[in-house]
């Protein structure tokens, strides 16, 4: 499916949603508490048949948060990337742990990284970084730790 | 110094001819530095890309069973010299240190490649990587590269034994005094 | 953080695997509750090798954040050095003339028999044949050699700029990888006997974590675990970059979705890759070995994405930049991330010597993981 059929699609089914230009792909901005019954339906439905999430990230521009996902259907082998804005001090988003399975551990990254919080996440708790980090979120563009980081 | 010289690798003792065979005589200390060197037991620790050298080190090609490095032990407790073959981060350094102190004396410690020695390439702009893994444990041989040759964590492992064969303790080596 | 010891209220005993351990391929720690000897659960804690690679590309230029990425998936170091090589290029617009496109596909498929002969030899040690360690590493070590004369290094090339490659190949080249090719396929048969047509092996092996392809696609696995299940994910046949779309070698999909499946998948891999070296290595073209680019690189503002087939799976390179030297942000969507989360599905009910051979076939490399 070409990238103005999916607008058209994507529109019908959440009509407050709003799209960027320029990319290979279609770009969709959604507001956080739209969120996860867009993407349940963007994997239920059958025209479209999103079921392979295969990139679930998130980006520190300095007055606010954004999560970043990236969705490919295997039957149809088209591509969308989904972009939620939040709120810098409490950014709070719905988990999408129970749609697809690999946002379980993508979410735990992001939450011990940048410090958003996943509600309804089975498991949210640190990953990768070791214990006591809660609450640092190291790729944050102000994070400062002058014992670890030696700046060049 | 005392220590590197060629005869090291020779069987350290005095042969005295008598008409049935011959007596040898040497000095304990120097017996048993030798018997030690030449059948040092690594401990399988690889973290990174080192380790990947390491396994070629040990296999066909450039092994290191002929020096005695054979039997490389999953414990650390049958354990003699630790390689330490990757990056050491914050995470990880209270695992080493653990296995440092389960090692039976003597010990010793061989840091291979960059990262192991100062951080390597990941000196700069991090906030989780040890910059060298001599800040948890002392290290006895440094082998520099990223990652290093494999004939060089050879040379690395015969300075080793050179050195073990001297019967010098790391202080003493430190300052120059024999 | 070994907190997580003891029996549980029900009975079950809580075991640690891991970090230091020679099954697990790289420093993974395990916490695996037990029953008796089968798995109850199996909880993966990672972060042991965590390097902030992500942090520290923040302040590289666009040339220089590429010799880091060959340590993330060290096996693989080419292709990564390959995905971030073409995204870069994708911002900037700029074409790669076809001697560099087809020599970066040579060393791709060479990094990857060499990537998937490490695995085996591995495997096999994990689960108990010790032979065939030291055969494997033959083969790389004639891989090795090739690429030293080319690329001057073993392990961590950095031989991939953005516009082509670093320098024009060596003119030993092609005499020494068409005898390769001559010796390895004579090879390939001698290991089918070694190991593949051992009764013991396919007893470890057989219906071991079997996967289903469902759980493959929403678990997000990609690679020859997801294809061992029958899902096709080959991003060298979907979406084809530099010169995959015009060569002739297949996908392998197997449907069992256990262990065997996912090692017979590798195995026919490699047989594939030494099609496709052989459709290339006789005609390279004549031409630049890099594109005219400045020396000081900067990309428009945007997002690019490249996805390419490392011996894992997808490796995905996100860049956001807003125009200045640096990228303002990347990520590195590594595939054992995916492949290691569905660890826990596959081996619940199984025993303990069969999360072994799981593990084998998943064939994690952990600095992928962590970053």
């Amino acid at each position: 499916m070409q990238n103005d059929e999916l607008q058209a699609n994507v529109s019908q089914l959440l009509t407050t949603a709003t799209f960027e230009e320029g990319g290979d792909w279609l770009t969709v901005n959604v507001g956080a508490d739209e969120l996860l019954p867009l993407a349940s339906q963007l994997r239920d439905d059958q025209a479209l048949t999103f079921n392979y999430l295969f990139c679930l990230t998130c980006i520190d521009w300095k007055t606010h948060l954004t999560m970043v996902y990236h969705l490919t259907s295997t039957q149809y082998r088209h591509s969308l990337v989904l972009k939620v804005k939040l709120d810098r001090d409490r950014p709070a988003v719905e988990s999408l742990a129970f749609v697809w399975r690999t946002a379980e551990f993508h979410e735990r990254e992001v939450y011990e990284l940048f410090g958003v919080d996943f509600i309804h996440h089975p498991d949210l708790r640190l990953l990768i970084l070791p214990d006591g980090w809660e609450g640092k979120n190291p790729l944050r563009k102000d994070f400062e730790d002058p014992i670890n980081m030696i700046r060049l | 110094m005392a220590y590197v010289n060629d005869t090291a690798s020779q069987f350290p003792v005095q042969v005295h001819e008598t008409p049935d065979g011959g007596i040898v005589l040497s000095k304990l200390d120097d017996v048993i530095n030798w018997a030690r060197s030449n059948s040092l037991w690594p401990l399988t620790f690889a973290t990174s890309c080192c380790g990947i050298e390491m396994m070629a080190v040990a296999s066909a090609k450039y092994d290191f069973s002929r020096f005695g490095f054979e039997v490389a032990r999953a414990s650390p407790r049958q354990a003699d010299v630790i390689i330490i073959a990757g990056t050491i981060v914050n995470k990880m350094a209270p695992v080493l240190k653990r296995l440092y102190d389960q090692m039976p004396d003597p010990k010793y410690v061989i840091a291979m490649g960059a990262c192991a020695i100062s951080g390597g390439p990941f000196f700069y702009n991090t906030y989780s990587v040890v910059k060298g893994a001599d800040h948890i444990i002392p290290v006895d041989v440094y082998v520099a590269g990223c990652p290093p040759r494999p004939e060089a964590l050879l040379h690395a492992l015969i300075s080793l034994q050179q050195k073990i064969k001297s019967g010098l303790t790391r202080e003493q080596i430190k300052t120059g005094k024999d | 953080m070994f907190e997580e010891q003891g029996i549980t209220p029900e009975g079950d005993l809580i075991v640690n695997v891991g970090p230091q351990h020679p099954a697990t391929h790289g420093v993974l720690h395990l916490v695996i509750t037990l029953s008796g000897e089968t798995i109850k659960k199996v909880e993966p804690h990672l972060g042991y090798i965590h390097r902030s690679i992500e942090k520290m590309c923040e302040s590289l230029t666009y040339r220089q954040f590429i010799y880091v990425t060959s340590r993330m998936d060290y096996l693989s170091a080419h292709i990564n050095n390959h995905a971030c090589a073409l995204c870069v290029e994708k911002g900037l617009q700029v074409e790669v003339p076809p001697r560099a496109q087809v020599i970066r596909v040579l060393l791709d498929e060479l990094t990857r028999i060499a990537s998937h002969e490490l695995w085996w030899g591995a495997m096999a040690m994990d689960i108990g044949a010790f032979t065939p360690f030291f055969h494997a590493f033959r083969e790389r070590e004639t891989i090795n050699d090739i690429m030293e004369e080319t690329c001057g290094a073993r392990l961590t090339m950095n031989y991939m700029v953005p516009g082509g490659v670093m320098q024009d190949l060596h003119p030993n080249f092609q005499v020494r990888v068409k005898s390769f090719i001559q010796q390895y396929k004579q090879k390939i048969s001698e290991y089918a006997e070694l190991l593949t047509g051992n009764i013991i092996f396919k007893n470890r092996m057989k219906n071991v974590g079997v996967l289903s392809a469902e759980d493959a696609i929403s678990y997000g696995c990609t690679g020859p675990t997801a294809r061992g299940s029958g899902v096709s994910c080959d991003i060298r046949k979907l979406y084809p970059y530099e010169v995959y779309g015009k060569l002739d070698f297949e996908e392998i999909l197997e449907t069992g979705g256990d262990s065997l499946a996912r090692y017979m998948v590798r195995i026919r891999e490699m047989q594939q890759s030494i099609r496709v070296i052989e459709q290339l290595v006789d005609d390279i073209p004549e031409g630049d070995f890099q594109a005219k680019t400045k020396a000081v690189l900067k990309l428009p503002k945007g997002e690019f994405y490249q996805r390419v087939e490392t011996a894992r799976g997808e490796l995905g390179v996100y860049i956001v930049s807003e125009g200045g030297t640096t990228p303002y942000r990347i990520k590195f969507r590594s595939p054992g991330f995916s492949n290691l989360s569905v660890l826990d599905k596959i081996a619940r009910g199984g025993k303990l010597g069969d999360l072994v051979a799981m593990m084998g076939t998943l064939d994690l490399v952990i600095p992928d993981i962590d970053r």
